[in-house]
């Protein structure tokens, strides 16, 4: 599919969960079980995202101590975890990967 | 747009309370713009398309998400059915800012929910609770939306004229996988959200080989699982 209409319909499908409720009230509520689910969506599309970027390697699970992105992504999640700061996150992990580099690479 | 009302001085407005309120949010996105715009680029995406998408889908995480499943080479339905499902918490911000603005025309309404960003959110919720009967509480949305809107394309736009002279060699792209961290951490507080998070990730891995990328879908839909049956039982 082309990138400009798979921008659009997600656009267009982004902009419908925005306006649903604001157009739609009082034309019955939302389901309780289904408010509970939306609340794993974050958790595990990020993680279903985050384990394979990290852990493979050309296709192949690469899980030992000369994973440096690993080891990388494992400073920044202590330290999203600790402050629930983005910018530092990033920092933290970006260095690191390239101090890890200029050591081991 | 509207001109504004003439009842006190330009300044008090409550468009500007609102332009004012989200500046330091607007000026923190302006660094993840940046990236966004780089890592677009990075991905192969065209400098018109990275640059239409800050204002098409205009969410910070789900433009991170796509960027990255483009590079991987991920079929276009999967992509939007992944934006539509990374996309669904804004129906949770629809839902409750609804009651506030009811009274407005349909053409402020598809005017506000198109603002309706995570941050945008956070700021106007704050100001409809502490003043519910405020009747120009549209005005300060407005103001909030439009200073985020401003702060992403610009950013966007700064991004994109870095990311031609950024190189590849940077591993730049490493910053998406510490961006969806970041995303990631605070959405864990509980036993169930962690066992969401856990039983994706691992279902992520073991079902990488799938056809068509299926596996963030499988893996998605595991970890839902896991986070209701642990909330069940626990």
């Amino acid at each position: 599919m082309n990138i400009w209409l798979v921008m659009l319909l997600g656009g267009l499908l982004t902009y419908l969960t925005r306006l649903s409720f604001i157009l739609l009230l009082g034309r019955g509520a939302f389901p309780a079980w289904l408010l509970r689910l939306l609340q794993y969506v974050p958790p595990a599309v990020l993680s279903a995202i985050i384990f394979p970027e990290v852990l493979f390697r050309e296709g192949q699970l690469h899980l030992a101590i000369d994973n440096l992105r690993l080891l990388a992504a494992l400073v920044a999640a202590v330290v999203a975890w600790r402050w629930h700061n983005a910018l530092l996150t990033i920092l933290t992990g970006m260095l690191t990967l390239y101090l890890l580099q200029a050591l081991f690479a | 747009m509207k001109s504004v009302t003439p009842l006190t001085s330009t300044f008090t407005h409550p468009f500007w309370a609102g332009v004012r309120a989200c500046l330091p949010l607007a000026i923190g996105v302006l660094p993840f713009g940046l990236i966004y715009g780089v890592l677009a680029l990075q991905a192969g995406l065209s400098q018109p398309a990275a640059q239409a998408m800050s204002s098409i889908i205009f969410a910070g995480s789900a433009q991170f998400i796509t960027v990255e499943l483009v590079r991987q080479g991920i079929p276009g339905a999967l992509l939007v059915l992944t934006i539509l499902v990374v996309n669904l918490r804004h129906m949770l911000y629809s839902l409750s800012v609804a009651p506030h603005i009811q009274h407005l025309s349909r053409g402020w309404k598809a005017a506000l929910a198109y603002l309706l960003t995570d941050e945008a959110y956070a700021v106007i919720i704050t100001f409809f609770n502490n003043q519910p009967k405020s009747p120009q509480k549209h005005w300060y949305f407005l103001g909030a939306g439009l200073t985020l809107w401003s702060g992403w394309q610009i950013s966007t736009a700064g991004g994109i004229f870095l990311g031609v002279v950024i190189p590849a060699s940077w591993s730049l792209e490493f910053s998406a996988t510490l961006m969806f961290i970041a995303l990631a951490a605070p959405t864990i507080k509980n036993k169930p959200t962690l066992a969401a998070a856990l039983v994706a990730g691992v279902t992520a891995l073991l079902a990488f080989g799938l056809p068509l990328k299926l596996g963030l879908l499988a893996a998605a839909g595991t970890g839902l699982l896991a986070g209701a049956l642990v909330e069940r039982f626990t």
